[in-house]
């Protein structure tokens, strides 16, 4: 073993922290974050034309719990009836639409991905403007049927409907699925695009204000109702996707590597396309397209996390719902009476924040 | 522990690799050499169930390969690639600790760590455990992401590792110091498959060469056997001295002069 002594490295002797690995967390984050969270909901049923104080939330929650006691009915009937379901949709959406962007990036390795790069959310919106506008007889049985809730259904089926398509013609195309199914999205994107123009053109002035609502967004139809609609699937997804946290990261290794070490790829993608359309499906259908969440949110956390999506998938989706509900509660306060529409509101902030992480990333990797 | 029969593998009519069997057995360091486009690295994929033979079986631990499923695999084999690219800014302890998940479920063992540490220490990374791992040079990310593969197999009973040219942009102590520590694993019952170009390192570190020619083997068996000057001349189309190792019991070749310039 005399060559064993040559060549050790000398750099092994040199003493270092221990467990320096395992420090590398920062352990504040996730509960900054709840704390963030919390505070953010109690500041936004608070905030409006009738200003609700903490203390009278506390209470008006209290009384719809069972407790005696003395509350403003008006105050109450706000809270409950719009203040609260409104809150609700905003926390469900922004955590939907940024963890399922955490896991595209992961998926697609990729940090410039987002649900609707592979074409989730123009699929959505084209399918309710096409039926907007075309008021086709289908459709028209369909309201009988379901009354409002038909925009919505059509709007998740046109979401399921372009991310199998955006899959499959990437299967065609056979071997590194993951590049063509964004390009695929891009071009489908592109075609959605100029078909919800052709929509445009033909629609009438009433028709005109509503599919700006798809094309912009917006959380003011939000409702108890909305909000159980679009609940079992915002949870599935954000009970399914964390516990690909381990894949994901593999996945930043390559997809070769990642099956070396026990990843299997075909089901890991299904699940990530499946719970993101699921979340982003239904969001696009309650509320619209709303851009950038699903792309900045998870540049933000894994500033403060690390690259580990672990932590990166919880953190967006708690980061997500904090982001969401604080740029709905300024675009319904902004210039009240009326309201800004919310897509505006997230891509006018989202985009220089987008761009300043950009640059700085930039700058980190030259230096 | 790792059996190739008759494999063969061709795509599009082409025949990338023809009827190549070797055997190689626990404790042994089994060098594939090769010109480029020998199939060196087709044959290592075929080994690692990348891609499915064309014709032939791969068995492992007296196993057909097809037989295993992906996390049984993950336990005890360990493929260390060429292209080493990661896409997120990862710390190079989480790149490390990646090697162990298959071991865990969500979260990582008190062992799992330490594994990670010592991996570390032996590639002689453990100092730049915190640090970035993209931020690294191409030789340093090559020794991490070694003490991420030694780290995932660093417990089996039985290992099998894979290496398909580790040495690529190492320098010469490390160069020696990966194959070192690659013999050293084969001392603890484990089994090492490792694509060289450097036929002198083949020949000072492997127990058994398999050099291939256009996709067959063109010779098999110790270094002796296989490191002569005419298989090189035949393989490489290069003419070269062979002398003796002064210490240790294997030829080294050293290239004749003027063979490709006009005035020879």
């Amino acid at each position: 073993m005399d060559t064993l002594a040559v060549v050790r490295n000398p750099s092994l002797k040199t003493v270092s922290s221990p467990s320096s690995i395992k420090r590398s967390v920062n352990p504040w984050l996730m509960p900054a974050l709840l704390a963030g969270l919390v505070a953010t909901v109690v500041f936004s049923i608070g905030i409006g034309a009738v200003r609700v104080s903490s203390y009278e939330i506390g209470l008006i929650i209290a009384r719809s719990f069972g407790y005696t006691v003395a509350v403003d009915p008006t105050k109450e009937a706000i809270l409950l009836a719009i203040r609260l379901p409104r809150v609700c949709l905003a926390v469900l959406i922004g955590a939907g639409l940024a963890i399922s962007g955490a896991a595209i990036q992961g998926l697609f390795r990729n940090p410039l991905a987002d649900p609707g790069l592979i074409g989730i959310s123009s699929g959505a919106s084209l399918a309710a403007v096409t039926m907007i506008v075309l008021e086709v007889s289908f459709f028209q049985k369909l309201s009988g049927m379901l009354g409002l809730y038909a925009l919505s259904v059509v709007a998740f089926s046109g979401a399921c409907v372009t991310a199998f398509l955006v899959y499959r013609i990437a299967r065609i195309a056979g071997k590194d699925i993951i590049t063509t199914m964004l390009l695929t999205g891009i071009a489908i994107n592109a075609l959605s695009g100029a078909l919800t123009g052709i929509m445009t053109y033909l629609a009438t002035d009433e028709q005109l204000r509503n599919i700006t609502f798809w094309s912009l967004g917006s959380l003011g139809g939000a409702s108890w109702t909305s909000v159980l609609a679009i609940l079992p699937f915002t949870i599935i997804a954000l009970v399914g996707i964390p516990r690909l946290g381990k894949s994901l990261n593999l996945l930043a290794l390559g997809e070769s590597q990642a099956s070396m070490l026990g990843v299997n790829l075909k089901l890991v993608k299904r699940q990530v396309i499946l719970f993101s359309t699921l979340a982003v499906g239904t969001s696009v259908a309650v509320a619209g397209i709303i851009g950038f969440v699903g792309l900045v949110v998870p540049h933000l956390i894994r500033m403060g996390a690390g690259s580990d999506h672990r932590r990166v998938l919880t953190g967006s989706a708690l980061g997500g719902a904090i982001i969401l509900t604080l740029a709905d509660s300024l675009s319904r306060t902004l210039v009240a009476p009326a309201e800004l529409p919310i897509g505006i509101l997230t891509a006018l902030v989202g985009t220089p924040v987008f761009l300043w992480i950009l640059v700085r990333e930039r700058r980190r990797t030259l230096a | 522990m790792l059996e190739v029969r008759n494999i063969s593998y061709q795509i599009r009519g082409q025949k990338l690799l023809n009827n190549v069997s070797f055997q190689a057995k626990p404790g042994e360091l089994l060098a594939i050499v090769g010109a480029n486009g020998a199939g060196k690295s087709t044959l290592l994929k075929l080994c690692t169930r990348e891609i499915k033979p064309s014709g032939g079986t791969v068995n492992l631990l007296g196993k057909n390969l097809e037989g295993y499923a992906e996390k049984e695999l993950a336990l005890f084999r360990a493929v260390m690639p060429q292209q080493n690219a990661v896409v997120f800014p990862f710390l190079v302890s989480e790149l490390v600790l990646m090697g162990r998940y298959p071991h865990f479920d969500f979260y990582p063992s008190e062992h799992d760590y330490q594994v990670a540490e010592l991996a570390l220490k032996k590639v002689g990374m453990w100092e730049f455990a915190s640090r970035v791992f993209n931020t690294l040079s191409g030789g340093e990310q090559q020794r991490v992401q070694l003490a991420r593969v030694l780290a995932q197999i660093w417990d089996a009973s039985e290992g099998i590792l894979f290496l398909d040219e580790p040495i690529t942009g190492l320098d010469l102590l490390h160069q020696h110091q990966l194959l070192e520590i690659a013999r050293e694993f084969t001392q603890k019952g484990f089994c090492v498959v490792v694509i060289l170009h450097d036929l002198n390192l083949a020949a000072q570190y492997a127990d058994q060469i398999v050099m291939l020619r256009a996709g067959h083997i063109e010779a098999i068996g110790t270094p002796q056997e296989v490191i002569t000057v005419d298989t090189i001349q035949r393989v490489f189309n290069l003419a070269v001295w062979l002398v003796s190792h002064p210490e240790l019991d294997c030829p080294m070749i050293v290239p004749q002069q003027h063979q490709f310039s006009e005035h020879n």
